[in-house]
């Protein structure tokens, strides 16, 4: 059996600021990582490899995306996976979420054609958009099952337990099936030392759009349906009454009058 | 592709200061620009180029094709409450917002409404801005699947050509809307922030880029539909009109089991009301800064004196202390509460994009720099372990006080 697990490098978000002088990122000391909820996509697959002996599972990680990619898939291959391929090439540059899964889904179709399911994180802590994967899986042709805290296969199903609006759904659906996770039961954690050095022994292969075959019109900007017309810095907030807490009993009364004069009390 | 004419190129450095990602650098030996690997082709120097000396290649599609689609479409996302249904929050949100767009084009606002025994919301469609409703009736609709809604309103998106479709950024609808774009092969531009139309009767979608670092304001240009995704609570309900109606279009919806390729075996109703923190009015948000998950007691006494729902950043949902759905920022929930209370949040951007939209912020952080303020109505420096259980104290004394009276 067959895993593909779909990753992104991202930065680390919260470390991220943009100057308010000039609408700019302050890039110092930006590091990139693995997207946790990426992450926790591979930890599923590495407990259905566990789960599952018979099945003899192979865990395929791919990504498409500058080469320091390659420390993200590294990471991939610390954790369990046991191959990684990264689809890199100026020729996506400026792919959006179209031209993005279009490269993919030939990743995929050119490389692990014979794949049982496909693990994704939800979203990435950058966009949030939570759009790659599902388009990823129409153009693969198989159904999806998104906002996934749990998966089981259960002979040739795929089994998963979903976050929904009011609490949780069981959904199942024949393989091959996309999957996103969220975070479920699983943890962010540090590979051993004998995991680190393990990974250093695994396939990781940097392929361009001609190595497997994709077409350059299909992908990068020109295919992307969607441009980017302007960046700029968000509007500058300002803010309001900022008083000194030092007094506690004084700066309470103070919030009390506010809440009452706003009239947010209920009596 | 980024291209640097060189002859045109000065070596001024303006796009190597302006480029959000690093990714264009003038060398040293030649003066001239160089693109490196990272370009995104976002085109933010482009625009900052003085000399014209750097362009993208984009491509163009004629006007008689785009002049082929024409109305604002609404996905009519609806949800089952007390064992009845009822149209969600941000469908009436987004068609505040499709009104303003199909005034701005001249063209008609609609709403696609699959479903079963729906028919009945759609007077509420009418009162809040639609002038027609696709009305999709069939019992395999009768839950939200993947598969049935997608080819649902694939369809009628292919038969009816509109010029836009909007999408409550809902889990069904970020579930459902790539779904669709993917088949159609459209573009689709995720929890936009703001929509308006362009002097080229262009969609113009502005959503935050980076973790919400910048904004980007996006583009369309050759493909139709225009389909964008909005979060609950961005955009403001109307004001319903119970005089308006509409004209309703029953489509005949051919869908057949195989096509379903999901099965829902069993679901799991959360019965704590505390985890719908979209539709709270009072929101006592705690951050990292409680230090310990014993001082999350001090934040639910506060929410309960104050009739509110406790929320939280994203730091405790990390850290286990509150459920996912409780937690409000960029990949969290977008909230609007009329008070929004910020307790031990610093005010990360992610955090700050989730709850700026809130009618009230207060914030009592330690840290006089913390960004909340920048965004508070009324703020307090100072330790809210003090303030807190005083404000408690006296806010019970105020309400006997009250009650005596």
């Amino acid at each position: 059996m067959k895993i593909v697990v779909l990753v992104k490098q991202v930065p680390e978000a919260d470390k991220v600021a943009v100057d308010p002088e000039t609408g700019t990122l302050i890039r110092e000391g930006i590091t990139s990582i693995l997207n946790p909820y990426c992450e926790y996509a591979l930890d599923e697959a590495v407990k259905l490899k566990n789960a599952h002996p018979e099945e003899n599972i192979e865990i395929v990680t791919i990504s498409m995306g500058p080469p320091q990619t390659k420390l993200a898939l590294l990471r991939c291959l610390e954790l369990g996976a046991d191959k990684a391929y990264l689809l890199s090439d100026r020729k996506f540059a400026g792919s959006d979420v179209w031209a993005t899964s279009t490269a993919l889904k030939e990743g995929v179709v050119n490389l692990e054609p014979e794949f049982d399911l496909i693990l994704a994180g939800k979203q990435a802590i950058d966009g949030d958009t939570a759009q790659v994967p599902a388009e990823t899986a129409e153009q693969l042709g198989v159904p999806q099952i998104t906002y996934g805290v749990k998966v089981q296969i259960v002979g040739k199903k795929v089994e998963v337990k979903r976050e929904i609006e009011t609490g949780y759904q069981i959904v199942s659906a024949r393989m091959p099936a996309l999957v996103t996770m969220s975070k479920g039961s699983n943890i962010r954690r540090i590979p051993s030392m004998k995991e680190v050095l393990n990974a250093r022994k695994k396939p990781l292969e940097v392929l361009t759009a001609d190595d497997i075959g994709i077409d350059e019109n299909k992908v990068g900007l020109k295919a992307s349906p969607t441009q980017v017309a302007r960046i700029f810095a968000p509007p500058e907030k300002v803010g309001g009454e900022i008083i000194d807490g030092s007094d506690h009993i004084d700066s309470a009364k103070k919030l009390l009058e506010f809440l009452i004069a706003n009239n947010y009390i209920k009596e | 592709m980024l291209k640097v004419d060189y002859e045109a190129c000065t070596g001024c450095k303006v796009c190597e200061k302006v480029c959000p990602f690093a990714a264009i650098v003038v060398v040293p030996e030649t003066k001239k620009a160089k693109v490196l690997d990272t370009c995104t082709l976002c085109g933010t120097c482009v625009n900052a180029c003085k000399f014209e000396a750097l362009s993208i290649e984009r491509r163009a599609i004629s006007e008689e094709e785009l002049a082929k689609f024409s109305g604002v479409f609404v996905w009519g996302e609806w949800e089952k409450k007390e064992d009845d249904n009822k149209i969600k929050k941000v469908v009436l949100e987004l068609l505040g917002k499709g009104r303003e767009l199909a005034e701005k084009l001249g063209e008609t606002l609609s709403v696609i409404l699959p479903g079963y025994n729906v028919e009945h919301l759609i007077p509420e469609l009418f009162h809040h801005g639609a002038d027609k409703v696709y009305l999709c009736e069939h019992e395999l609709l009768e839950q939200y699947t993947t598969d049935g809604y997608a080819t649902t309103i694939s369809s009628v998106i292919a038969t009816e050509k509109p010029s836009i479709v909007l999408y409550g950024a809902t889990p069904n609808g970020r579930d459902l809307a790539p779904r669709i774009a993917a088949r159609l092969a459209l573009g689709l531009t995720a929890d936009c922030t703001g929509l308006d139309i362009n002097e080229s009767r262009q969609l113009l979608q502005t959503r935050p880029a980076f973790g919400g670092n910048i904004m980007a304001s996006i583009l369309s240009p050759y493909t139709r539909p225009q389909m964008s995704s909005v979060r609950p609570n961005v955009f403001s309900k109307p004001n319903p009109d119970s005089s308006r109606t509409g004209d309703i279009v029953r489509v005949k919806v051919n869908l057949s089991r195989i096509v379903i390729r999901t099965k829902i075996i069993e679901e799991i109703v959360s019965k704590d009301d505390s985890i719908n923190i979209e539709e709270a009015k009072i929101l006592v948000s705690a951050g990292k800064g409680i230090g310990d998950k014993e001082n999350l007691k001090l934040i639910e006494e506060l929410a309960q004196e104050l009739s509110g729902t406790v929320s939280g950043s994203r730091a405790l949902v990390d850290l286990g202390w509150i459920p996912h759905p409780q937690q409000v920022g960029q990949s969290g929930k977008t909230v609007a509460p009329t008070l929004y209370l910020a307790l031990g949040i610093s005010g990360a951007i992610q955090h700050l994009v989730g709850m700026s939209g809130s009618d009230t912020i207060i914030s009592i952080n330690n840290d006089p720099e913390a960004a909340i303020f920048k965004v508070s109505d009324f703020g307090i420096v100072g330790n809210m372990f003090d303030i807190v259980p005083e404000f408690i104290k006296q806010l019970k004394e105020y309400k006997l006080k009250k009650q005596d009276k």
